[in-house]
């Protein structure tokens, strides 16, 4: 299917070394990878492997130290207007009530920001229907601190999403949440991707969550990270937790898990 | 998020017994916290004044009692009001020009690294210097007036707004900055939208600090370096051994210290109610 599509993403032999001298840590060997506009990518792989770099290297938060990272047919060296993220933590200003926190992109990334001011009302209206898709339109006054950790994380997807960007990085959003929150979260998530069709590259260490959510997961290595295998799931969507019991997806699940603990115990041996 | 039965009215308690005797009316206990006991408290302190001066007849030009300097306020009300008015002028465009100053300055240093590490120690320094202590200069550079009390109130309110603010703005919450450098924000984004409102609190506390300080500078600066101001009426009082004067100038201070706190605090509320969670 990605034939067809132009790529959105395009990492091509890419690596990333933190440090100088003799304090180098490479963090990412070699790696390429090319990610289709509208596709659903989740990345897996052991703690420590370069799964956030390869996040850092995408949004341009961060250079690549060689290799080529082109994202929409140009090459990336600074943060992108196109990219929206979301991390671990909710990461809200804690003074903003929900509402202007999720108008938080709007006043920062161009074109928007020398329109909000005189259409503010349509961009309020915006942030208003983001909020009621996850569920939130009755706290839109609410301070971060008055919501749940489930409510905060959601309000942070709507942030990210507040200024259509058309490639949407999660690193581990829900990884701090409770089982029964992150499960309610991943409908919430592929609701809003079924609608809107942005491209997501999916950081988590979570099986489930990446088999749930992911046209295409790619399992890394140990650090220095590098792409093991790539593994594309054929499940009709939408998809609900029903799926997840079933044998299929469980089958699934054992070949991925297999794939890290190969990658673990290959990085131990290294 | 179903909503859950109301268990707590569900499940009632055994209706209260009526009480015998004698029952205390029922105030609101946020009235009786906020207004009632401090009140109360205060009333009593003055009344214990009253009687120990009364019965151990104590001079009223060592310890003049409540009754006695209030009613000398009372009666030289027009004067000192006036006094008043001198050193009220004096603290305020002492604190106002303290505080601005201070608040560009703080935010100037915390928000440029270079300037941050040149600077900051030095000011650290300064700060240690009482800064009243300033004053004889001041008379020798400026003169004796009302402007050496509008002067010291300046210093001493700018030094605490500066290194506090400056210390708040170059806090860093990498967390939050990873949020806006994702968005493309620029260095003034980054200042607006995050460093200056996480920095409020800090600055209240800071402005809390001048108030009083405002204070110290004025009165100190009028005892030493002028002729007018509530400073001055205290300096006359103790040189003619006037306790009750003395007393009714110091009267005066705390209402408009009291006064001046009660309005940074309500601003404060209005713009860092954040900070504060209470339900």
């Amino acid at each position: 299917m990605s034939q067809a599509n132009p790529m959105l993403v395009d990492l091509d032999r890419v690596t990333l070394t933190y440090g100088e001298g003799r304090n180098q840590t490479p963090a990412l060997a070699e790696t390429s990878l090319r990610i289709a506009e509208g596709e659903f990518i989740a990345v897996v792989g052991p703690s420590g492997c370069g799964k956030s770099s390869l996040l850092k290297l995408v949004s341009g938060l961060m250079p690549a130290t060689t290799g080529n990272v082109i994202v929409a047919q140009q090459e990336v060296t600074a943060p992108i207007k196109i990219v929206g993220m979301a991390f671990q933590n909710p990461n809200l200003l804690p003074w903003r009530n929900t509402l202007r926190n999720v108008m938080l992109p709007v006043e920062i990334v161009q074109p928007h920001r020398s329109r909000w001011r005189q259409e503010r009302g349509a961009y309020t209206e915006r942030a208003r229907s983001l909020l009621k898709t996850v569920g939130l339109d009755e706290f839109e006054n609410r301070l971060p601190w008055q919501l749940s950790g489930g409510m905060q994380q959601r309000t942070s997807l709507c942030r990210a999403l507040m200024h259509e960007p058309s490639l949407l990085l999660l690193d581990e959003p829900f990884g701090a949440l409770d089982a029964f929150t992150r499960e309610e979260l991943w409908a919430v998530l592929q609701t809003l991707w079924m609608e809107k069709r942005f491209t997501v590259i999916l950081v988590t260490h979570d099986l489930r969550e990446a088999l749930y959510l992911a046209d295409t997961i790619y399992v890394m290595s140990a650090r220095p990270g590098r792409i093991l295998v790539r593994h594309e799931v054929d499940m009709p969507r939408p998809r609900t937790l029903a799926n997840t019991y079933e044998p299929a997806f469980i089958e699934a699940l054992s070949v991925l898990r297999g794939h890290i603990s190969e990658a673990r115990t290959n990085g131990l041996a290294a | 998020m179903t909503a859950v039965p109301d268990t707590a009215s569900a499940v009632r308690l055994t209706e209260p017994v009526a009480r015998i005797g004698f029952t205390w009316p029922k105030l609101p206990s946020k009235l009786i916290a906020d207004a009632v006991l401090p009140f109360a408290f205060a009333a009593s302190v003055l009344l214990l004044w009253e009687a120990v001066v009364r019965i151990l007849g104590i001079p009223s030009y060592v310890l003049p009692a409540p009754s006695e300097f209030l009613s000398v306020l009372v009666a030289r009300f027009d004067p000192i009001m006036m006094m008043a008015k001198q050193t009220a002028y004096a603290t305020l465009i002492g604190f106002v020009c303290g505080v601005t100053i201070g608040l560009l300055l703080g935010g100037l240093i915390g928000s440029t690294r270079v300037l941050y590490d040149m600077v900051y120690p030095s000011l650290i320094g300064f700060h240690a210097i009482p800064s009243v202590a300033l004053i004889p200069l001041f008379v020798i550079w400026f003169g004796v007036g009302p402007h050496i009390s509008v002067l010291t109130a300046t210093i001493v309110c700018f030094f605490p707004v500066t290194v506090i603010v400056a210390t708040a703005i170059a806090a860093s919450s990498p967390e939050l900055d990873d949020v806006l450098r994702s968005l493309g924000a620029r260095k003034i984004d980054v200042l607006l939208k995050v460093s200056i409102p996480r920095a409020m609190p800090q600055f209240f506390g800071s402005i809390k600090l001048a108030i009083t300080g405002a204070f110290i500078g004025t009165i100190v600066a009028e005892t030493v370096a002028a002729n007018s101001g509530i400073g001055y009426v205290m300096i006359v009082a103790t040189n003619n051994m006037d306790a009750p004067l003395a007393f009714a100038g110091l009267t005066v201070l705390a209402v408009m210290g009291i006064t001046l706190y009660a309005v940074s605090m309500f601003i404060e509320k209005r713009l860092t109610g954040w900070a504060y969670r209470r339900q």
